[in-house]
């Protein structure tokens, strides 16, 4: 439209073109601001967070990270326990709630009719509305007592050769933690995965047909290559849950300090450890336990900044299998 | 820019907004109706003179608002003695309580950014040390009992001997003959005792692990006293309700939880056998006789697990709020001492307390806590806190 332009502002049109101006000016402001202070935000988090732990990090220096005893009677404080407890059930998920999410995200887009797939579809997104403390007791009244009495002894007749699968057993411990996030983590990651899959264009599906390819064989060589990243980047928002869900993993876990022989072995993770003791604590064991929380934000920024760059590394050479 | 100046969406955001607005106001208007208290005593008789010499309603003028923060173990009590106050006192005085944990009531206290504080287990030399002004004041007693989950089995006796050993991981199974030599009578399963403890931080861990140093050199060696100790066996359930959850649902198991919890929810609990010899069944009662056997020293700062007398239960602890000696506002502190009068002496405050299955002091302290609550001071010293009545 003549007399936006900086250059040549019409006469008649002068004050509209100055108020114009300053409204875009306003809106860089504005927005600048706004993204100044989310950044902000985070800076602030970094710091208050250092600064709460400087007295643990001053006294327990480095040891804390690979420590494997945590004592506040003794002031003894190592994080080792809590952070294999944490890596154990966040991969231990990522990797079974990925595959069951893509196998049902595949069901529901490329098996199912539309009148299932879609009240399914449903039914799994409700899955993820569902509150962290109610998983909790579920886990604890009817998830944990079916683990202790049918789903344990069948993994342990199973895989109880392993020494570390070889265990009693209980309601609470490694493996409950493990199959509680699975199912939390599952709904995110298959709702981005169907979309994902959905988005595949009908092209690609209907080139690889024509090639002469089975359901299975245009799945596998037409849809999920193209999907892939869309996958790894849900995965990674399942992980980042994963490491992050409190609530529902201290109500199952267990809840002991010692690094645990067994999967079936109650553990411990972070953000329980964090959640159980913050509120009595004082001294040293709170800027240890803050401590926790600063190790906890460090791992979720490198898995957030690992997944950036897997994403943008399987893209960059991604391309679709049948060229248009 | 159009849908800006359209007048219908314009009256609708209009709309919107005062409806939000309207919703706002309205809900900060409302009363404060806490879930905690469920039942309110009737406020006892007010003007009746006390054995200090103050009536129960001195403070029935005062006109403060108040905030106190600290332990969630007498959250309720401290909820319904605040609202009965309130409501047939001193309708001038408004008490907000937040239960955010023993520790962080001690940091709100020593920070002064609280009226008062409240912690189940007294603070240690080094927190008085940094709260120098701090006075105790016991306020009720707690108990900690044993709930357990055995089939067929409907009364346990344990001891704290073999009580230590069962949290240690020295004794393993039910049949053990530690445990039968208690239990005479009792068929108990041969099956590996499934401990349980409390996963969070707590002052009933605090009081349960200061028992068992008590009566454990092994113990006291190889964990200590904590509120939140390296347990060397069991698995952890968060909070009353998730020790309850883990040990309703596990066979064989058992577990410690709040004398208060287990009365409302009708667990079945264990005698324990005290210093003097006897079995006694955790109650109300019991709980304060074990404070009727302890000798108190001045500043209240004691442990009275393990305590002598034939009737006293053996794992049983004040709960304290903590008030300053002197450095507090006159205009701050003072409606709160004339409270504390209140809960001290009137007898529908004192009755709440069994009421709600916390145990009350026993009788004979209550001289030391009126002279400890009328030595109180305010403004830096210059005035006594408590009302002259």
């Amino acid at each position: 439209m003549a007399g936006l332009t900086a250059g040549h502002p019409v006469r008649g049109a002068r004050g509209l073109t100055n108020r114009l101006r300053t409204g875009d000016w306003l809106f860089t402001a504005l927005t600048g601001a706004a993204a100044l202070v989310m950044v902000g935000v985070i800076v602030a988090i970094f710091y208050s967070l250092t600064h709460e732990a400087w007295p643990s990090i001053r006294d327990n220096g480095a040891g804390f990270v690979w420590g494997t005893t945590w004592d506040p009677a003794k002031e003894t404080f190592g994080v080792w326990p809590f952070i294999f407890g944490t890596l154990v059930t966040s991969l231990f998920a990522l990797v079974f709630a990925t595959v069951i999410a893509v196998l049902v995200a595949l069901f529901l887009v490329e098996v199912a009719p539309g009148w299932i797939s879609r009240p399914v579809s449903y039914l799994v997104e409700l899955l993820a509305a569902i509150p962290s403390v109610v998983y909790g007791l579920w886990g604890v009244f009817v998830m944990g007592v079916f683990i202790r009495d049918h789903f344990g002894p069948v993994v342990t007749d199973v895989l109880g050769w392993i020494p570390f699968f070889d265990g009693t057993p209980l309601i609470t411990g490694l493996f409950s933690g493990c199959m509680i996030l699975t199912i939390m983590i599952l709904p995110t990651v298959m709702a981005v995965s169907r979309d994902v899959i959905a988005a595949v264009p009908r092209s690609q599906r209907e080139g690889i047909v024509a090639l002469g390819a089975t359901r299975w064989e245009g799945i596998r060589l037409a849809v999920l290559p193209y999907a892939r990243s869309g996958i790894m980047g849900a995965a990674i928002l399942g992980l980042a849950r994963a490491v992050g869900e409190t609530l529902a993993v201290t109500l199952v876990i267990g809840n002991s300090v010692k690094i645990p022989d067994n999967i079936f072995a109650p553990a411990y993770t972070m953000a329980s450890v964090i959640a159980n003791q913050f509120n009595e604590a004082t001294g040293i064991h709170r800027a240890a336990l803050i401590e926790v929380a600063l190790i906890l934000l460090v791992m979720t920024f490198v898995i957030n900044v690992v997944a950036r760059l897997l994403v943008w590394r399987v893209t960059k050479g991604q391309r679709a299998v049948v060229q248009e | 820019m159009n849908w800006f100046r359209n007048s219908r969406t314009g009256w609708l955001a209009g709309l919107a907004a005062s409806i939000a607005v309207g919703a706002l106001l309205a809900g900060c208007g409302g009363g404060d109706d806490t879930a905690a208290a469920t039942k309110t005593s009737a406020p006892g008789t007010p003007a009746a003179t006390t054995a200090g010499g103050l009536p129960a309603n001195v403070g029935k003028d005062d006109r403060a608002s108040l905030t106190g923060a600290g332990a969630t173990f007498p959250a309720p009590l401290y909820q319904a003695w605040f609202d009965d106050y309130n409501k047939g006192v001193a309708k001038g005085v408004q008490v907000n309580y937040q239960p955010v944990g023993s520790g962080g009531g001690i940091n709100q206290f020593t920070a002064g950014t609280v009226d008062f504080g409240a912690s189940d287990a007294p603070m240690s030399d080094d927190e008085l040390g940094k709260a120098p002004d701090a006075q105790h004041v016991p306020t009720a007693i707690g108990a900690v009992v044993l709930t357990y989950n055995l089939s067929g089995v409907q009364s346990l006796k344990l001891d704290g001997d073999t009580l230590a050993k069962i949290y240690l991981g020295t004794i393993k199974k039910w049949d053990d003959p530690a445990i039968a030599a208690l239990n005479a009578g009792v068929k108990l399963p041969s099956a590996d005792i499934q401990v349980v403890y409390r996963s969070d931080s707590s002052g009933t861990t605090f009081v349960f692990t200061d028992y068992l140093s008590k009566v454990s050199a092994d113990w006291k060696t190889k964990v200590g006293t904590n509120k939140a100790p390296n347990w060397p066996t069991g698995q952890g359930g968060k909070g009353n309700d998730g020790v309850t959850g883990v040990v309703k649902n596990t066979p064989n198991a058992i577990g410690y939880v709040e004398l208060t919890y287990a009365a409302t929810n009708k667990l079945s609990f264990a005698d324990m056998k005290n210093k003097a010899g006897k079995f006694v069944t955790p109650t109300v009662d019991s709980a304060s006789a074990a404070a009727a056997g302890a000798t108190i020293p001045a500043g209240y700062r004691v442990s009275i697990t393990n305590a002598d007398g034939d009737t006293s239960y053996p794992i049983a602890s004040f709960t304290y709020l903590l008030v300053f000696k002197s450095t507090a506002k006159c205009s701050q502190q003072t409606p709160l001492v004339d409270m504390l009068w209140w809960v001290f002496h009137d007898s529908g405050a004192q009755a709440t307390i069994k009421e709600l299955s916390y145990s009350p002091l026993p009788k004979a302290l209550l001289p030391l806590v009126e002279a400890t609550l009328q030595g109180l001071k305010c403004d830096g010293g210059a005035k006594a806190s408590l009302k002259a009545g």
